[in-house]
């Protein structure tokens, strides 16, 4: 067992693990639901021991029933609990997508600020793991979408150990994206690092030449492609969004201000994507700072296809958004 | 420090199961009809007085109005405990009045009134009230029930002797929603009461025309819970099996399922033609009509007479009266408050529209 | 006596027809009994009343479409008004329960009193609103935004346009005949946002410069580079020379234009003793005041300095009249109210010199939206002859093209003529000490007929106090 208190070794899976474990440690109304997370150990391995350590209540598995146990986990919100409410992956969720929109995100509004909705819903996203077109979403924009939920999106390792805490102080509905190909990211956890400011973009990397907007698991691919830039002089300054609902303009308009271009990453297909959401405020905040047009590197409009080629082309890629990036820039 | 908290609450015989003082106090005899009949009342006249004002373009949005089905609001509701949880549906005007909601919020919160039950955010179909654990109304069919199951299983979990109570219709019971719940209620042994109020009608299909068997309560008990059909037009029918279905939960024989059989005497909201309902059926039913039934048993065995009731009915009139003016001079909520309410509290760009 | 109205049944209904009667005159009702039938658009529905008595008389025949809230019929009491309480509960029989406060309460009418029948139930129901009620009344320029649109990037005034649509409204068709003449407005010229701004407050004509970006767009640094080789290179210039640029092909200007300036300015040149005199702005105050509302003010309310330094010309003219006028039959006659003439310099040479009628009165806005509206359309050769003839003393700011100083030439008969150059940044001594302020040479081109040197030198005064209170101008 161990405490994350020290600069180690880890990986994603196990930062959110350690931070699983310290919420139901922390606090008796924190509990674990969601299908497999017990006995298996969570679909992606997350939730592996967590059911030894804290038993069949607190670490529950559900029936394949989306809708009911996310729709469980809002009224044991409502009734004092503080459940973390895991689906398997984003493309499950629709089944649900019901009780977070109709009931998680509305009873706070509709009942006049009577019934905060103190719930923690985590999700895996995204796709590159060749498991094709219903099993290849990006759908954070459809969350984003959604006054009245939180919707974050931790791409780094501190982040994925230092999420779920002030998620789970939130009083309202917070929704958190792990992005399946993020889970085995290993690396040393800052111990400098405290609690994720939740409403609060990232600069991952700053530069004066070029602003990289992203969020997820294109962080990676834009933070190697800033590398690949600078090799060609250009100077990118990498922005992560980690917030997607609300989204913090305020960085971003402090980004363009600086390098007066801007290239948006996001894995979702662009029409109606987060990306197109971060240009229209660019374009609203920003505009007399652009000194090119603001470019976008999403997924082809397809649903995604399995062959590893294929798959490939369909997603935004580090080349891409390099060639984006020139293309603003030169 | 992991807390080893029982998943299931220990089983008891329902003959031990204590009922509530209050309900025991009313449990039957004259008084206790008389406050059924007071209830069912209130819920009927107010209505009427909703239609005169939604035609009046007084109160908007859709209104479903429960005439007919009173007896199960009432009946149900006399069952439960303060301490109970209520989820409710898009029809819930009777549930909010019987559960204790005052007729000045719901008919305020009608009126989209800063005073009324959800400071107006919510309109007819959406009345909450915290502190009479009213989780309110529900206007996606079937969404009410798996939240139901939430708060019994926080119930359950915290160790409280709560029951939660879940009215939902014969449309819902087509829903994946309702199967889900009602698998996972069983499953976990939650302390639900699921309450289907079988009007017959999904808005405007036959209860035959959608479902291939239309026994519910026997479909019902396939999860493996207790599941009884109840005269949903017989308030003390209704209140005795609800009585013994909520004994049932509390000691500890988890989720239990009732399938009251009831119409609605109007048609499905305001701006409903009713072409789908023959009008003898509806005759036939209105010659059930619960109020009417409890009236002349009470008559019959002389504990009603015409002074009484016109008593009665003149309280409520006033009430209803003092609810509708109250109404219309409640202070409405600021425009400048469009956006409170969307988060706890106010963060970030959220406040941009 | 209660009236029966046309219910609602939905936020989205506001009118129903009245199909059927379903009690005649005289017929008792009760409260909740089904009255008559309506048509909505949606369906057709049995409608109740709300009053228990006798149906009284009928205010609207079957077929007739009503607003909401129209009484259609009225309900008398009944003759007996009965106590049933032994019928509570059951259905269709209401018990009648008196109630003070219920009377007391305005009948439930929308949009009309509880009283007597207000006028429009006394007669025929109110006809059902004509489509068209919203029609415009003010004619021809009535035109959807498409049209405005079209006719803007056509240079098609649409004040002049016959509408030949629905209403006298104008439609795409007339722009199109009406534009088929006019000469299309050049294209503008594609830069970016950033590059637009940094043209705008450095001073620097788009057009002038080279774009280095996707499809030769202007970028930020193309503007950047041309104000500095600008004010590496320009020398002084003079009007007439300037209207002449040897960038430009000759064969671009009309040979007439040229013709035309050519006699005119060798008639000023002959007939007028210029003399001439300058001095030097301090400009901080009123490119403080200028930075400071620009960044509050929306876009289309952005000002220019040129807004103020032709605001300050005219001002002081008006306080200066012994400039504002004509020299004609060899005496000075004073111009009736000041008409600046701006001199602009057209893309493909040549220079027009439109009038801002009574810039004295305008305000910085008003005349910076007179002038970028009168320089686009003399750029596009769209003035008409009364915007180009009256000015009282003309104008010409060459700043924007990097000239520091300007000696001009007068527009006869006008007696003077006001240059400013490009505000620049200058070593500048204040209260004794050095600083670098921004500063503008203000010039004026005499007639010496009309007046001396101590006139010419008040106005320069003027114009410089004039500029030291921006917020006044």
């Amino acid at each position: 067992m161990s405490t994350g208190t020290r600069a180690r070794g880890t990986t994603y899976r196990e930062a959110m693990r350690e931070a699983l474990r310290e919420a139901l440690r922390s606090d008796e109304r924190v509990f674990l639901m969601g299908e497999d997370v017990g006995r298996y150990g969570g679909c992606f391995g997350v939730s592996l021991g967590l059911l030894e350590e804290f038993g069949p209540d607190r670490v529950r598995d559900t029936p394949l029933s989306e809708s009911a146990f996310v729709g469980a986990g809002i009224g044991a919100a409502l009734a004092g609990m503080r459940p973390v409410v895991e689906i398997m992956t984003v493309n499950f969720s629709l089944l649900a997508l019901d009780q977070i929109l109709n009931n998680a995100a509305t009873l706070l509004h509709m009942s006049g600020g009577q019934l905060p909705v103190p719930l923690v819903i985590r999700m895996t996203t995204g796709a590159g793991r060749q498991l094709a077109a219903q099993h290849s979403h990006s759908l954070e924009s459809f969350y984003a979408h959604i006054p009245g939920i939180r919707v974050l999106a931790p791409a780094t390792l501190e982040d994925a150990r230092h999420v779920l805490a002030p998620a789970l102080a939130d009083p309202d509905p917070v929704v958190i994206f792990e992005h399946g190909s993020l889970y085995n990211a290993a690396g040393e956890l800052d111990p400098a690092a405290g609690p994720v400011e939740l409403d609060r973009a990232a600069v991952r990397r700053p530069g004066t030449d070029v602003s990289l907007i992203t969020y997820g698991g294109s962080l990676p691919k834009a933070l190697a492609a800033a590398d690949e830039l600078a090799a060609d002089g250009v100077d990118a300054e990498v922005v992560d969004l980690r917030s997607l609902r609300p989204l913090d303009g305020a960085t971003i308009a402090a980004s363009v201000a600086r390098t007066h271009r801007a290239v948006v990453v996001d894995e979702a297909w662009r029409t109606g994507s987060l990306a197109a959401e971060v240009s229209a405020r660019i374009a609203e905040e920003s505009f007399y700072e652009l000194d090119a047009p603001v470019e976008r590197v999403c997924s082809a409009e397809v649903p995604i296809p399995y062959a590893r080629q294929l798959e490939e082309a369909a997603l935004p890629q580090t080349a891409d958004i390099v060639a984006a990036a020139h293309r603003a820039v030169d | 420090m992991t807390a080893s908290r029982p998943t299931t609450r220990p089983r008891k015989e329902p003959s031990s199961a204590k009922p509530g003082r209050k309900a025991a106090a009313r449990r039957s005899g004259a008084g206790h009809r008389t406050d059924l009949l007071e209830a069912m009342l209130r819920i009927r006249r107010f209505e009427e007085r909703c239609v005169e004002l939604y035609s009046a373009a007084r109160i908007r949005g859709f209104v479903h109005l429960y005439i007919g089905e009173e007896a199960v609001a009432v009946g149900v509701t006399g069952a439960l405990e303060p301490g109970d949880a209520v989820v409710s549906t898009y029809r819930e005007h009777g549930h909010a009045l019987a559960r204790g909601l005052t007729p000045e919020s719901v008919m305020a919160e009608m009126h989209g009134k800063a005073t009324g039950c959800s400071g107006g955010r919510g309109g007819s179909m959406h009345l909450f009230d915290a502190s009479r654990r009213f989780y309110g109304g529900s206007a996606i069919v079937a969404g009410g029930l798996p939240l139901a199951a939430g708060l019994a299983l926080a119930d359950l979990m915290r160790g409280l002797p709560g029951v939660t109570c879940c009215f939902f219709g014969d449309g819902a019971f087509a829903e994946g929603e309702f199967h889900e719940t009602a698998n996972l209620a069983a499953l976990w042994n939650l302390p639900l009461l699921l309450v289907c109020e079988n009007n017959l009608y999904a808005m405007g299909t036959a209860l035959a025309r959608e479902h291939a068997q239309t026994d519910l309560a026997m479909r019902a008990a396939s999860y493996g819970m207790p599941a009884w059909a109840v005269d949903g037009m017989d308030v003390e029918a209704v209140e005795q099996a609800a009585r013994r279905a909520v004994g049932g939960i509390r000691a500890g024989a988890g989720p239990h399922f009732l399938e009251l059989r009831t119409y609605r005497f109007r048609a499905h909201s305001m701006y409903d033609p009713d072409r789908y309902r023959d009008k003898a059926e509806v005759e036939r039913w209105k010659s059930r009509d619960p109020i009417a039934r409890l009236t002349e048993r009470m008559r019959d065995g002389g504990e009603l007479d015409d002074e009484a009731l016109a008593r009665t009915e003149q309280r409520l009139a006033e009430e209803i009266d003092h609810a509708v003016t109250a109404a219309e001079r409640a202070p409405e909520e600021p425009v400048g408050d469009l956006l409170r309410h969307v988060t706890s509290a106010p963060y970030g760009e959220v406040s941009r529209p | 006596m209660a009236e029966f109205t046309m219910p609602s049944l939905g936020a989205d209904m506001d009118e129903g027809t009245l199909v059927e009667w379903l009690v005649a005159p005289g017929d008792p009702v009760r409260r909740g009994d089904p009255v008559a039938v309506v048509e909505t658009a949606k369906s057709t529905i049995e409608v109740e009343c709300f009053e228990s008595g006798a149906m009284g008389r009928r205010l609207v025949e079957p077929g007739t479409t009503v607003p909401v809230g129209t009484p259609l019929a009225l309900i008398e009491p009944a003759a007996e008004p009965r106590e049933e309480p032994g019928e509570a509960g059951r259905p269709r029989e209401e018990p009648r329960v008196p109630s003070a406060s219920r009377r007391a309460a305005p009948a439930p009418a929308a949009g009309a009193g509880a009283g007597p029948a207000p006028a429009p139930a006394a007669g025929p129901a109110p006809p059902r609103a004509p489509a068209a009620s919203g029609a415009p009344e003010h004619g021809a320029a009535e035109a959807g935004p498409l049209v405005r649109h079209l006719a803007e990037r056509s240079g098609v005034d649409l004040g002049s346009v016959h509408g030949t649509g629905p209403a006298g409204r104008v439609t795409r068709a007339d722009i199109e005949r009406a534009s088929a003449g006019a000469a299309p407005r050049s294209p503008r010229v594609r830069a970016t946002p950033l590059a637009r701004r940094l043209a705008a407050e450095l001073g620097v004509g788009l057009s002038e410069v080279t774009g280095s970006g996707r499809d030769a767009a202007v970028r930020a640094r193309d503007v950047s580079g041309a104000a500095a080789r600008r004010s590496a290179a320009h020398p002084p210039q003079r009007p007439a020379t300037a209207a002449a640029r040897a960038s430009r092909p000759p064969g671009e200007e009309a040979p007439g234009m040229r013709q035309a300036i050519a006699r005119l300015m060798t008639r000023a040149n002959r007939d007028i003793p210029h003399y001439y005199l300058s001095t030097t702005v301090d400009m901080t105050a009123a490119t403080d005041w200028l930075h400071d509302h620009n960044r509050r003010a929306p876009l289309p309310e952005r000002l220019l300095p040129a807004a103020l330094l032709l605001r300050a010309a005219a001002v002081a003219a008006r306080e200066v009249p012994e400039l504002n006028g004509f020299w004609a039959d060899d005496r000075f006659t004073p111009g009736e109210g000041v008409h600046l003439g701006v001199a602009v310099s057209l893309r493909g040479g040549g220079l027009v010199a439109p009038v801002l009628h009574r810039a004295d009165t305008l305000d910085p806005h008003a005349l910076m939206a007179a002038l970028k509206d009168l320089v686009t359309r003399a750029r596009t050769g769209r003035l008409r002859g009364s915007e180009v003839s009256g000015a009282t003393i003309t104008v010409t700011n060459l700043g924007d093209q990097g000239v520091e100083t300007v000696f001009g030439v007068i527009h006869p008969p006008q007696v003077a003529l006001v240059g400013f150059g490009r505000v620049v940044d200058r070593p500048w001594a204040v209260g004794g000490l050095l600083g670098v302020r921004p500063v503008v040479t203000v010039t004026l081109s005499a007639d010496h007929r009309a007046t001396d040197g101590a006139v010419g030198a008040r106005y320069l005064s003027a114009v410089d106090r004039l500029l030291q209170k921006p917020e006044k101008l």
